[in-house]
């Protein structure tokens, strides 16, 4: 049974900079959903609300899983990992002084993810086979491709049944874009994972998202319900991809 | 139990220390070894949260002294055996820990360490201003000549009881290292928001580490009263055991218990040596040497040159 995501009315920021404004999103059972716009838009902010990272000032975050709702506001971030919500953060953010296995050992942290160690272990190894040659590396010496796989890898360690992900594209060459973006589909068909994914890359993201929303300045300006929607419309063109 | 056998080697080890002390016939030996046991006890208690966790602890006099005027206030109170009283210091300290930690840990690097400077001054301002041990007077503690234990002479119990806590230390800090605990402390020493993202509770790691770490810096201080004999507070508190605690693990590497112990251990012993031939004033001057020293040869300490392990057991913070 899949998980869905509702957020609704989130309005957050830090001190007196206001970065959200009433901010509503659904993400449904299996979808993925692209969250587009430019730098300093709030997506990563959004995310960090999600996770208990940065505390709301208004509003609700739901997340429905295998039947159950919870509210996710007011939750310490262990607890919302340990609901089954894993988020891999912007620039991966690996530990970079550990070995690959030691990354993704911590990545099952939480007790619930420690009894399915093993066969997550296994699902990521045979996901990245990268990440088995390079086992007892330090994280912190891998290309930045590899270390997007890991930080990957990390966060399914968790067993999520909703993944967020923060700009998965950053710092990556092209190629290496199309890949984890593939990757990432990959991963959701594999794990019937419910997908939340900010990215700049328009047009990559489009490739893998059922829908996607466009924030501007902190507020959602477009809500697309599929990805041709979203690459037809003429307010996207013009105001977000200049062309 | 995984870890019995090293428990044993560990006993092993302190009972030949001891035996060696004895066989010098010496009993300055005693006096001298009894610094160099309580800087081992501190630089490991303050490994536990700066090496392991990342965060730099300014206060260990803090925490020492208060463990000493435990022992003070209960030498007034009730006179209990000393080890007992070093527990009760241990859990004074340890306390004090989880509230500074439960204050100060929002903060992050260089803010968390004045913090914690920030606190040992308050206390010892407290203590300065508490009459009942002493205040800015100072107490006196009057130290047994033997002990009712074997009518052993009252420096060799000292001797043996922070030897004992040595152990205790070690055995502690390698088993935190092999723990998830560990595992836990060491994602947030090298990225804090990827352990927490990660679902490590990151708070309550830290809090433990600072719990942990001001308990033994309190069991370590809680014989000195006793030791010295006089206790004041500007002797308490002295900045020099923040200093010494620092350098020690920095010097042998902060990766592993190994660091702090082969850190103080050359540290300590060379001070006291120092303070005997030359003078006590070129015990400050030493560790400021070997710490500019470590930083240019041995960045990653003692430890890190003989390439103790790579990963989390074995590579500590770059410094």
């Amino acid at each position: 049974m899949a998980s869905s995501l509702t957020i609704e009315g989130i309005s957050a920021g830090y001190g007196a900079v206001r970065v959200l404004e009433d901010v509503s999103i659904t993400v449904g059972a299996g979808e993925t959903v692209a969250l587009l716009g430019t730098n300093g838009n709030g997506k990563s902010t959004l995310m960090k609300c999600v996770m208990g990272l940065v505390r709301p000032m208004a509003g609700s975050i739901t997340a429905e899983i295998d039947g159950v709702r919870h509210e996710l506001v007011g939750r310490a971030t262990e607890a919302i990992v340990d609901l089954g919500i894993a988020f891999v953060p912007e620039g991966r953010r690996l530990f970079p002084k550990l070995t690959v296995t030691e990354n993704l050992m911590l990545g099952a942290f939480r007790p619930a993810a420690r009894k399915v160690i093993a066969r997550n272990l296994d699902f990521c190894l045979e996901t990245f086979p990268r990440l088995r040659e390079r086992s007892s590396q330090l994280a912190g010496s891998m290309s930045g491709g590899e270390q997007q796989m890991l930080a990957l890898g990390r966060a399914l360690m968790s067993a999520p049944r909703i993944l967020l992900i923060d700009e998965p594209s950053v710092g990556l060459a092209p190629v290496l874009v199309r890949r984890t973006i593939d990757k990432i589909k990959e991963l959701k068909d594999g794990f019937q994972l419910t997908v939340l994914m900010a990215e700049q890359n328009f047009t990559q993201a489009i490739r893998i998202a059922d829908r996607g929303y466009v924030i501007v300045h902190g507020q959602i300006a477009f809500e697309g319900g599929s990805a041709e929607e979203l690459n037809n419309n003429e307010l996207i063109r013009k105001f977000y991809l200049g062309m | 139990m995984r870890g019995f056998p090293f428990f044993l080697t560990c006993l092993l080890v302190a009972a030949g220390v001891f035996l060696a002390a004895r066989w010098t016939e010496n009993g300055y030996v005693f006096f001298a070894g009894y610094v160099v046991l309580q800087y081992i006890v501190l630089a490991i208690a303050w490994n536990i949260l700066g090496g392991y966790t990342g965060y730099v602890n300014f206060g260990i006099a803090g925490f020492f002294a208060i463990g000493a005027y435990t022992t003070v206030a209960v030498e007034k109170l009730v006179p209990l055996p000393l080890p007992v009283v070093m527990l009760a210091g241990g859990a004074v300290s340890g306390l004090l820990g989880l509230g500074m930690g439960y204050l100060t840990l929002r903060l992050r690097g260089v803010f968390f360490s004045i913090a914690t400077l920030a606190m040992a001054v308050v206390a010892q301002t407290f203590m300065v201003n508490w009459d009942f041990v002493g205040g800015s007077a100072g107490a006196f503690t009057i130290r047994p000549m033997t002990t009712p234990y074997f009518g052993m002479d009252y420096i060799r119990y000292l001797f043996l009881l922070m030897l004992g806590l040595v152990v205790l230390a070690v055995v502690v800090a390698r088993a935190i290292e092999r723990s998830r605990l560990g595992d836990g402390f060491a994602a947030i020493r090298d990225d804090e928001l990827a352990a927490e993202a990660s679902g490590v509770p990151t708070l309550r790691l830290k809090l433990i580490a600072t719990a942990m770490s001001g308990a033994f810096m309190g069991m370590a201080g809680a014989p000195l009263p006793f030791y010295v004999t006089y206790l004041d507070p500007p002797s308490a508190f002295s900045l020099a055991y923040a200093v010494n605690t620092i350098a020690m693990p920095l010097i042998g590497g902060t990766a592993s218990w190994m660091g702090p112990l082969i850190g103080a251990v050359l540290l300590a012993s060379l001070q006291q040596l120092v303070t005997v031939t030359i003078s006590s004033a070129v015990n400050l001057l030493i560790v400021g040497l070997m710490l500019v020293g470590f930083i240019i040869i041995a960045p990653r300490g003692i430890i890190g040159w003989f390439g103790i392990g790579a990963g989390k057991r074995r590579r500590g913070r770059g410094r």
